[in-house]
């Protein structure tokens, strides 16, 4: 297979050159070109200095992406480590537990919190009604629509991101390695600080990359759980081509995106110094 | 610590299912309410099914997702062969353009499409954003997740079978067919599944470059949430719910009797 | 897999022949766009009944200017929009829409005298109307004090007293307007001070506010999730119908009025079938059952014959000329620095975060809890990669002495 001849080679990858040049490349190339120009098409960098006026969103987004990401490693590492020790058969199906929510509508999901988080919603109406059997007047959280709800709203989507990877490089870790610190005499904690976890980072860093990259540009979740109370990067972006304010501006919608891929590329750079061991297959999704 | 341990996934997936029990139990709902449950009804479910709008929009969505999956699989099997191949640069430029999709934030490579479509009809008006647009945008972000399942296949195959087959005459294209194509059939079928699975579910993508004339579910039920409410968008997911649930669960049954077959014929050999 | 394969490739066969037979015959597919919520949808159905050709793909949007942006962009092509008045004026401006041939609506002469020639269309050659309304306060009477609507006043959206129960319109034409009211100035000011001073006051507004929304108003209002909403005369009929709690006023200071009117676009390849569906709409049968579905205010003289006496005398939805002529405005084409202005404020109203102090410092804190969680985590990686090579050397020292 390896040896295929020039010619042969370049036929076989010809439609995907094609393909991604056309609808990849050159659309990279455009959103650079309409960001560096004005709409009369003469260059200008009015359009990458206007942005200066969404730092505070940007500085929002990155922040609550952050925090969500966070949470998601949190609550999904010690679940991706308890599945690993099951069974193989009981591994299966709770890989699948994990897989099944992401399998239906993400929309769907999202919107299905409002009915949960709303003031009249589920949690308030049952707390308000389990409170006052003992004569306590409860007046309720306010849940919904604020930046708390944004991050649940993140976490809940983005979570199996973070739990498969994790799993899959803890599944992958020698059990013989674990034996020999034991023999060793490393206790528990020890095992797990140098042993475990230094095995699992490629899978935490793919299962960051998977989570923050989608959180940090959401416009969907900030609409549902926010009540289109802040806007996020995403949401400007939206405007800016699909003009929910009246204003349509390729232009500096194209410099917010080319930003935006920048800080994302830069993060990612950041993010894979940390992977020491480079194993491209290492925290495959799925 | 065992029992703590359960009581934590127990949470977690909680977490994970609570909306999805909650849009269940409300498409039963006898009344229109999102807190008040009274009585049990299959109403929603009929009006779904009248719903002309969600009914085509479903129809569109598969439609896509079918077509995106075949066409995406097709073209990322051939090039995973022929980047496999290649060596140094052109390796190095196959990869890294694969990977632009799967690693810009999809809102990004959404406008970057729509930016394109635009630049062309607002110059040469052929054609209008709708189903061709929405397609292609499709297939775009389909090919590389299929690339990625097939290449470590091939990278894995005994590539002296192929070369076999053309020592003993076979024409390239038949031994390719005959010889690699069953080699590498399990990343195939992934990368297809994949395939269809993301074309079926996105809706960013869809978003901005479906147009006037056609509309994905997921765009539809977008449009769903900013309406009054109705149930029909529970009974919606209700149904796509049992939809990837109820092949799931025949395929763990049937995996389940195929092993203990094979335990049986074990300890019977 | 072959199978498979083979019967997806059949499937996908049977898809297209099916798509190109459905275009063979002579059909035309008019592309309808209007605002959600906003037509009996029984309506579409009995036109292509009637016009067995002609199918009506139906959109919805939920303000003037997310519609104007999406024609405008290039990315759509629609026959049929419904927008408002000052964006039809902002549309005739911008030479987007098409002179109608009235000879194909012969039913405008259902149309009500006062609801042609009106600024925007002054020769009426684009228009026909659809509705008409103003808007209003609508508000929860189990919850909100007697004392505090009794001199309705726009001002009991910026009543403290219930804060995080108030709705506000999720876009800024009428966001402004209400905020220009309130402060006495005219919802069509040109001045740029006031616009800002208008900006204040919505933000003022901001930590008072449950939600920006449009069409979600109904849900909120009628669960009482939420008890102060601004929005238009018929949808407060609607709503009041699902909880008989609701009441609503038009404020003293003043409001807006708001003519919609159905339109032709210019990109229209089927402009004669547009007008066929128009003059359908104006059937004063269809008409009828239409306002009455919608609930909003019908332009439609014959047609409001037809309805329930009950509405057509209630006051808010169908004002008196006194009341109109002395309390509302029409929204003009604000001008393009105008326009900027508007969506440059509307942009910063939603960036500046202004969320509830404690809520902004929540969030502060599960950031630096964060933060420090992965400096921590950081810290212990590179701790244990720094004792690895240590020991890895050791080890190479070890093995080099030994040799």
């Amino acid at each position: 297979m390896n040896k295929l001849s020039a010619k042969t080679r370049i036929t076989l990858t010809a439609p995907f050159t094609v393909w991604m040049a056309v609808f990849v490349v050159v659309p990279i190339g455009l959103v650079l070109f309409y960001a560096l120009t004005d709409a009369s098409g003469s260059f200008t960098l009015q359009n990458l200095s206007s942005i200066w006026a969404y730092r505070k969103t940007y500085v929002l987004s990155l922040e609550l992406a952050f925090v969500a990401t966070v949470l998601c490693l949190l609550l999904a590492y010690p679940l991706a480590y308890s599945i690993s020790k099951m069974k193989a058969r009981r591994q299966q199906t709770m890989v699948l537990l994990v897989m099944l929510p992401m399998w239906m509508n993400f929309l769907i999901r999202t919107y299905a919190w409002m009915t949960i988080l709303e003031d009249t919603g589920l949690i308030n109406t049952f707390l308000k009604s389990f409170l006052s059997l003992f004569g306590f007047q409860f007046q309720g959280f306010s849940m919904i629509n604020t930046n708390g709800a944004i991050i649940l709203g993140m976490v809940y989507n983005f979570l199996p991101y973070m739990i498969l990877p994790i799993y899959t490089v803890l599944t992958k870790i020698d059990g013989s390695v674990i034996e020999a610190a034991k023999d060793l005499g490393a206790d528990g904690f020890n095992i797990f600080t140098r042993v475990i976890l230094p095995q699992s980072v490629p899978g935490i860093i793919s299962g960051i990359t998977m989570v923050f990259v989608p959180a940090v540009s959401t416009f969907i979740i900030s609409k549902l759980l926010g009540g289109g109370m802040t806007f996020l990067i995403g949401d400007i972006i939206e405007n800016y081509f699909l003009g929910n304010t009246g204003e349509v501006n390729y232009n500096v919608g194209a410099a917010l995106s080319l930003v935006l891929m920048v800080l994302i590329l830069i993060s990612m750079g950041i993010m894979n110094r940390f992977d020491g061991e480079k194993d491209p297959k290492g925290g495959a999704p799925v | 610590m065992k029992t703590l341990s359960k009581v934590y996934n127990f949470l977690v997936f909680v977490f994970l299912y609570a909306p999805i029990v909650v849009m269940i139990v409300y498409s039963f709902n006898g009344i229109k309410s999102r807190s008040v449950f009274s009585g049990f009804s299959l109403q929603w479910y009929q009006e779904l099914f009248r719903d002309s709008v969600i009914m085509k929009s479903l129809y569109t969505s598969l439609l896509i997702a079918i077509i995106a999956a075949v066409v995406s699989t097709v073209i990322g099997t051939l090039a995973a062969v022929g980047i496999n191949a290649s060596k140094g640069l052109a390796k190095k430029a196959y990869l890294a353009v694969n990977s632009i999709p799967m690693v810009n934030p999809e809102i990004v490579t959404a406008v970057s499409m729509m930016i394109l479509f635009v630049f062309i009809i607002t110059r040469i008006n052929m054609f209008e954003m709708g189903f061709g647009t929405l397609l292609a945008a499709h297939i775009t972000f389909c090919i590389p997740y299929v690339v990625l399942e097939v290449l470590p296949k091939i990278r894995g195959m005994d590539s002296n079978i192929y070369n076999a087959a053309l020592d003993l005459g076979c024409p390239p294209a038949k031994a390719f067919l005959k010889v690699v194509v069953p080699e590498i059939k399990p990343g195939i079928v992934t990368g297809f599944i994949m395939a269809f699975t993301l074309s079926l579910d996105d809706f960013i993508i869809s978003y901005f470059n479906s147009g006037s004339s056609v509309q994905t579910l997921s765009v539809t039920i977008f449009s769903m949430t900013k309406k009054p409410y109705s149930p029909k968008i529970n009974a919606l997911s209700t149904l796509l719910f049992a939809a990837v649930l109820i092949p799931l669960i025949i395929i763990n049954l049937k995996q389940d009797k195929g092993m203990q077959k094979k335990k049986k014929e074990r300890k019977q050999g | 897999m072959k199978k498979f394969i083979s019967v997806i490739l059949a499937a996908v066969l049977l898809f297209s022949v099916s798509a190109t037979a459905a275009a063979a015959s002579e059909q035309v597919t008019l592309n309808v766009y209007n605002w959600g919520e906003y037509i009996d949808l029984s309506v579409i159905d009995r036109f292509e009944e009637a016009y067995p050709n002609i199918k009506i793909n139906y959109t919805t949007y939920d303000s003037n200017e997310s519609m104007y942006s999406k024609i405008v962009s290039g990315a759509a092509s629609y026959d049929i929009v419904i927008p408002s008045d000052y964006m039809i004026s902002k549309l005739i401006q911008e030479d987007m829409l098409s002179e109608l041939d009235f000879g194909n609506i012969p039913n405008y002469k259902y149309i009500g005298e006062a609801f042609k020639n009106l600024s925007y269309d002054p020769d009426n050659k684009y228009t026909v109307p659809y509705f008409w309304g103003t808007v209003v306060v609508i508000y929860n009477s189990a919850h909100i004090d007697e004392e505090d609507v009794k001199d309705q006043s726009v001002n009991l959206l910026w009543n403290e007293k219930y804060s995080g129960k108030i709705l506000m319109f999720d876009n800024p034409r009428d966001a402004f307007a209400l905020a220009l009211v309130s402060l006495g100035y005219s919802m069509n000011s040109e001045n740029a001070d006031e616009w800002k001073e208008a900006a204040e006051l919505l933000n003022k507004q901001k930590p008072l506010v449950q939600a920006y929304v449009m069409d979600a108003i109904f849900d909120k209002m009628e669960s009482g999730e939420a008890w102060i909403a601004p929005y238009y005369a018929g949808d407060a009929l609607i709503i009041q119908e699902s909880n008989p709690d609701i009441r609503y006023y038009m404020p003293k200071e003043g409001t807006n009025m708001f003519f919609d009117s159905m339109c032709v676009l210019k990109t229209s390849e089927h402009k004669k079938e547009a007008e066929t569906f128009i003059n359908f709409m104006c059937e004063p049968e269809i008409a009828a059952l239409n306002a009455e579905t919608v609930g909003y205010a019908t332009p439609n003289t014959e047609a409001k014959k037809l309805l329930d006496p009950a509405i057509t005398s209630n006051e808010v939805v169908y004002p008196s000329d006194d009341y109109l002529i002395n309390n509302t405005d029409v929204f003009v084409n604000l001008s393009q620095e105008t326009q900027k202005i508007q969506s440059d404020l509307w942009t910063d109203l939603k960036i500046e975060s202004s969320e509830g102090e404690d809520e902004g410092s929540a969030v502060s804190s599960i950031t630096i809890i964060a933060v420090v969680v992965v400096i921590a985590a950081a810290a212990g990686i590179i701790y244990a990669a720094v004792r690895k090579s240590k020991r890895k050397k050791a080890w190479e020292q070890d093995d080099s002495e030994n040799k």
